[in-house]
């Protein structure tokens, strides 16, 4: 069970003079239950890459696969990829439009052509999942914060029960507490429900935080796939590539530089401070 | 009276049915008080709902106060005469570029704004080359906007304020969007005119470490005003912070965690300079060397 890219080319306006590549020979394969962080600047082909991965997009050449079989064959279910594979777009809640929160999130398991228990269920589990208080159910999409909105639009997607979970930047404007209690949302549908999760960011911190294994793009191509110690361990790549790791592997990096024995690998303030302290403890200082 | 003066703001969204009967009154500016300095950078940190974009909508009189009053340079936003007058004395930056950018080549859309005041040809060019130079955008005036980078297409956009001469640029979550370096090039470009152009700068944004280098530091909360200091004041009182639903930079929370650990720190450590230079000392005297 994974999904699968073998030597992936899209390439933008084939055969004219803009010919131009937005995804050039990427491969990988992503396990059942990772929790997989894509980096890379504007326009490294982040967001082209994602959308081959539910079958919205068509490689030029290369091959994709869910849990072995080529997507792009003849017969292949696509509609129902879409359902497995789900993909929450940025800013999703743009894409709200129903008359009241509840029925946004059936939308999409009607289309899969459920019963209506089924579906209300599915719905009620959905926004459960995401934290979204039943007071709320009834109320316009519209007239929700921001946070609330982007849940309800999170549900949406969770309601038809994929079996991995694609987020392009779910975090993008929300207050510095909205984005922790989404990510930790999201982090628990991992740990709990097992489910596969690709999340997009541009936040090194909340990466580090949260991915097991971390795919850097660049241009096109990967240039990078490792879990995050290791990616962060080329902070000076990652800058040429307009990117940075987080600001604690700075502050561990200038401190080593500085002959102190820290473990080169930290990311976290959480991993800081209990080395910095194990550190003052083990040397019996005046802490 | 400093260049943006908010005096008992108060400000309520209301809602009405179809024979307009008001059927919802929120309040999202709640007797807000405030006064800033020409020539200052000051960020305004508040979570998703605190008013701070209702807030930067009044400056420019998008928004009117439904009671109190604001002064742009001594002018009533509610004083008819004025609005245009205020307009090009504050200039706003929204978060999405793509929202904000309409010519089809770069140099046109950074016309457009003193175009529209009715400025001379021979001015608009000459403004149009002071602030393409002024964010760093002068390599690009030919080029089409839809192939810029997101912090590129901001920098465009701030061309394009600049280009009506403002005293005051606005920027509601200008960075929201952009990718690390573009969130960068944006924060250095905003500095830069607050630094040599004297512009005061309202840098509205979630990210604590785009707030460190700036003048003042405000917190809304509620519709009001909570917090009000610089920024070493404001975040070494990071339980605080965190009840309004914000954050700190991770350095600052690293230095809190350890100083609560009882490591001898100072509060309000900001920049990764600062604590290396204080904790540097108390590791090498616990012998942490390798």
């Amino acid at each position: 069970m994974s999904i699968k890219a073998d030597h992936i080319n899209y390439l933008y306006g084939e055969g004219t003079a803009f010919e131009q590549y937005a995804l050039k020979d990427v491969s990988f394969e992503i396990e059942d239950g990772q929790f997989i962080g894509l980096i890379g600047h504007t326009g490294s082909g982040k967001s082209t890459l994602i959308q081959h991965l539910n079958g919205l997009m068509r490689a030029s050449s290369g091959k994709i696969y869910y849990n072995g079989e080529d997507i792009d064959q003849e017969g292949y279910d696509r509609k129902a990829l879409r359902s497995r594979v789900g993909l929450v777009f940025q800013y999703p809640e743009h894409q709200l439009f129903e008359v009241d929160v509840f029925s946004d999130v059936c939308f999409g398991p009607k289309n899969q052509g459920l019963s209506q228990e089924e579906i209300q269920q599915r719905a009620k589990e959905a926004l459960m999942q995401v934290g979204l208080k039943e007071q709320f159910w009834g109320q316009s999409p519209f007239e929700l914060s921001g946070g609330q909105k982007r849940r309800v639009a999170i549900a949406g997607v969770l309601a038809m029960r994929p079996e991995v979970l694609i987020l392009d930047e779910p975090t993008a404007g929300l207050d510095p507490r909205g984005r922790d209690e989404i990510l930790d949302e999201i982090s628990k549908l991992h740990t709990e429900k097992k489910m596969t999760i690709v999340l997009v960011s541009h936040s090194m911190e909340d990466i580090a935080r949260y991915a097991d294994r971390i795919l850097v793009m660049s241009h096109g191509e990967k240039v990078f796939d490792a879990p995050p110690k290791e990616v962060f361990r080329h902070y000076k790549e990652l800058e040429q590539i307009g990117l940075a790791a987080p600001q604690i592997t700075y502050v561990v990096q200038r401190l080593r530089e500085q002959g102190i024995s820290l473990d080169g690998d930290i990311t976290t303030v959480k991993e800081a401070t209990t080395a910095i302290l194990g550190l003052l403890g083990k040397a019996g200082s005046r802490v | 009276m400093g260049i943006i003066k908010a005096s008992r703001l108060i400000y309520d969204y209301i809602r009405r049915d179809e024979e307009n009967h008001v059927e919802e009154v929120n309040r999202a500016i709640d007797g807000l008080d405030l006064d800033i300095k020409a020539g200052d950078f000051v960020a305004i940190l508040g979570h998703n709902g605190s008013g701070k974009s209702t807030f930067a909508k009044q400056i420019n009189g998008i928004l009117l106060p439904t009671e109190g009053t604001v002064w742009i340079s001594g002018m009533k936003t509610t004083d008819d005469e004025h609005i245009w007058d205020i307009r090009k004395t504050a200039g706003m930056v929204f978060q999405n570029p793509d929202n904000q950018i309409i010519g089809n080549i770069v140099e046109e859309d950074v016309g457009f704004g003193p175009e529209n005041l009715g400025v001379p040809t021979d001015e608009i060019w000459k403004r149009v080359d002071e602030s393409l130079e002024a964010v760093g955008m002068t390599a690009y005036r030919l080029k089409s906007p839809n192939k810029l980078s997101g912090g590129q297409k901001q920098r465009v956009a701030i061309a394009g304020i600049m280009a009506m001469k403002p005293q005051c640029i606005i920027l509601d979550e200008p960075t929201a969007m952009l990718d690390p370096n573009g969130r960068k090039e944006v924060i250095r470009t905003i500095h830069e005119l607050n630094k040599k152009e004297g512009i005061t700068v309202l840098l509205i944004t979630h990210y604590m470490e785009e707030v460190i280098e700036a003048d003042r530091v405000i917190v809304m909360d509620g519709g009001r005003l909570v917090m009000d200091g610089v920024p070493q004041e404001i975040f070494s009182r990071v339980r605080e912070l965190k009840d309004y639903r914000l954050d700190v930079p991770q350095v600052t929370e690293l230095a809190y965690e350890l100083k609560q650990a009882g490591v001898e720190l100072p509060d309000g450590i900001l920049t990764i300079d600062e604590l290396i230079r204080h904790l540097l000392p108390v590791l090498q005297a616990a012998g942490a060397g390798m």
